[in-house]
């Protein structure tokens, strides 16, 4: 045991070469994306030199705002409505009485991450085009926002029910014994404690349906253009650094919300 | 005992808990039935399963009995849920909340208790004092020390004023000199409030020191209730008498008996005189406990009740403990509290005889 414990991975053969490859392979690609962002040139392979024109141009341009628009009305709605599902979920999985199909229930809302997106594409366009069909209903974007916060919701159950799980239960007996109601002690204890698990939980929900294209792409109908199906279209035209400033950009928006989901789990483990 | 109607806090009456069902059921706790009066310390002492726990969280409402009654000032609070009886609880963990300052962890049952603002500050401040933590009010509680932690939890179960205090090992996690001066705290807490304390430990020297009754447990049963001297001078059964303090034990055999004194005869033919419980009636084999300091060694063989071989010596500082091997083969140990003017003249390897103060043997159920 103890030579195991003192075996050092860093020191196997090829360990370092096999991690710096892995490391270029993962950053060098979006790191030129970034660079050619700033090329003065109008080619994104050629550089000439450096401008922030591109994000000027970007920034000025309307279908970007309108895609820019759709992405944040579709992800902050996805975003509220899916965290709020998956925190009563973890709620009711976690502190209550065993039931019978308690199971179940954990494996059908995490089944999304399990079935590939493709497929869940695929049903959720025949669904939406089944209801459309037979009912006559369309809910315009309100069928993305419904996709997404279907797809969200196992992202933003997890961090809740780990911190409802790490969670001393002990806490709400001590509230239940200095006369809390069960109400009172969800509210005072169980809730303001849950707090980084929820908000960790949103994080991860906002930047699953920000970025999201498979269910996007076949879900959307003319005139919801999101940010990702924008950029798509985007590249099959013959491209221009303006397509690398607006990646950029997005880029940005996630590596924020990664940051400050990680933060809040970081401060919650202190 | 008799029973004073009126005078007891808590009444538990024929209390059964079962966990699990069909052939995995547990009774945790056996048909318990217990009083506890007002303004009492009273100490659930046991092993790690006994069923003190279970027992005390059925008093504070955790749990619901499978069967019987748990009254409180002669009302049935059984079927009560926590947040409805007037029973408050200080926790191992202490379960202090951690968002919470210091002051909102204490005012937190008032505030729960919808009692006026007013009236919730003066009490936290009239709290804080009692438990001397006025200057660290307004900090976290994971800012503050376990010792300090233990306070506010503490005061915070005392602050609504409750009719009964539950106390769920609340000592272990501390470490041996704040452990001694939280005993006294505690006494003192309790001397000042009023409160009636039901106090859960596994430690018996702190069940000793701070109760006035304590009722021992086993295997989900009360076993005895009594004061500490009772518990300890006059055990009722065997488990007792080994799970409190040291205790040699004997076997012999009874030869007559008369008014609670039976009159047994070891192996050698020595006999002694053994006081036995009410209610028991000791017959034939038996076996005896006594105390190692009701014991005193004589370097003579003869002179002694019984007889053996000094095998080792251990100083305690206070004291010091003599293992004699008997001639029968049985392990004894006497105590010998040690002073400047007895000096110690046995060496290991010699032959001794060991007296028995008067009322030192007793006969007890296996």
């Amino acid at each position: 045991m103890a030579d195991a414990r003192t075996m050092d991975i860093k020191d196997q053969p090829g360990f370092r070469t096999i991690a710096v490859i892995c490391l270029l392979v993962l950053y060098v690609p979006v790191l030129i994306l970034m660079i050619f962002s700033l090329n003065s040139g109008s080619l994104v392979t050629h550089w000439e030199g450096v401008t922030l024109n591109w994000y000027g141009s970007a920034l000025l341009n309307e279908e970007f705002h309108s895609a820019a628009k759709n992405t944040l009305i579709i992800s902050v709605t996805a975003t509220i409505v899916s965290t709020i599902c998956a925190t009563l979920a973890a709620i009711g999985m976690t502190r209550v009485k065993p039931w019978r199909g308690l199971a179940a229930a954990f494996m059908v809302i995490n089944l999304p991450l399990m079935v590939p997106e493709i497929i869940t594409a695929v049903a959720t366009l025949s669904f939406f085009a089944l209801i459309a069909g037979t009912f006559g209903l369309n809910f315009g974007i309100g069928n993305l926002i419904l996709a997404h916060t279907v797809f969200c919701i196992p992202f933003a159950y997890m961090p809740v029910r780990a911190r409802l799980e790490d969670m001393d239960l002990t806490l709400e007996y001590a509230a239940a014994d200095l006369y809390a109601t069960p109400w009172n002690a969800f509210r005072r204890i169980t809730l303001p404690l849950l707090v980084p698990g929820v908000m960790s939980g949103a994080a991860l929900a906002f930047i699953v349906s920000f970025d999201d294209f498979t269910i996007t792409q076949l879900v959307a109908g003319p005139g919801q253009t999101t940010l990702p199906l924008y950029i798509w279209n985007q590249i099959r035209r013959p491209m221009t650094p303006e397509i690398n400033a607006i990646s950029t950009i997005l880029l940005m928006v996630s590596i924020l919300f990664v940051s400050i989901s990680f933060l809040i789990a970081r401060r919650r483990a202190k | 005992m008799p029973e004073q109607p009126g005078k007891n806090a808590i009444e538990v009456r024929g209390v059964r808990k079962v966990f699990g069902a069909g052939e995995n059921q547990v009774a945790a706790l056996d048909t318990v039935s217990v009083s506890i009066r007002e303004n009492e310390f009273f100490t659930l002492l046991g092993p790690s399963g006994c069923g003190k726990t279970t027992l005390l969280r059925l008093i504070a409402g955790f749990d619901f009995p499978t069967a019987g009654e748990i009254l409180l000032h002669g009302q049935d609070i059984a079927p009560l849920p926590p947040y409805k009886r007037p029973v408050n609880t200080v926790f191992q963990s202490y379960a202090l909340f951690p968002h919470m300052t210091v002051a909102q962890n204490i005012g937190f049952g008032l505030e729960m208790l919808g009692k006026p603002k007013a009236e919730t500050e003066a009490r936290v401040a009239q709290m804080l004092k009692l438990v001397k933590m006025e200057a660290l009010k307004a900090r976290r509680t994971s800012q503050i020390s376990g010792g300090q932690q233990q306070r506010v939890a503490l005061a915070r179960a005392l602050a609504p004023q409750p009719k009964v205090l539950l106390l769920d090992e609340p000592l272990s996690a501390l470490d041996y000199k704040l452990r001694k001066e939280m005993q006294i705290e505690l006494k003192r807490l309790q001397h000042e409030t009023g409160i009636t304390f039901i106090f859960v430990t596994h430690d018996q020297e702190e069940a000793l020191t701070m109760s006035d009754r304590i009722a021992v447990m086993s295997a989900g049963k009360i076993l005895q209730v009594g004061t500490p001297r009772d518990i300890y001078e006059r055990p009722a059964e065997r488990f007792v008498a080994d799970f409190i303090g040291e205790t040699n034990f004997l076997p012999g055999t009874v030869v007559s008996k008369q008014a609670g004194v039976a009159t047994v005869k070891f192996a050698s033919n020595a006999t002694i005189a053994a006081g036995y419980p009410e209610g028991f009636d000791p017959t034939g084999e038996v076996t005896l406990v006594v105390r190692p300091e009701h014991a005193d060694l004589v370097p003579d063989p003869a002179k002694g009740t019984i007889a053996g071989t000094l095998s080792n010596i251990v100083y305690f500082g206070t004291d010091t403990h003599y293992h004699v091997k008997l001639d029968g083969g049985e392990n004894f140990i006497v105590r010998h509290q040690n002073s400047r003017s007895s000096p110690v003249t046995f060496g290991t390897g010699a032959k001794v005889g060991i007296q028995f103060e008067e009322d030192a043997a007793r006969v007890l159920k296996d």
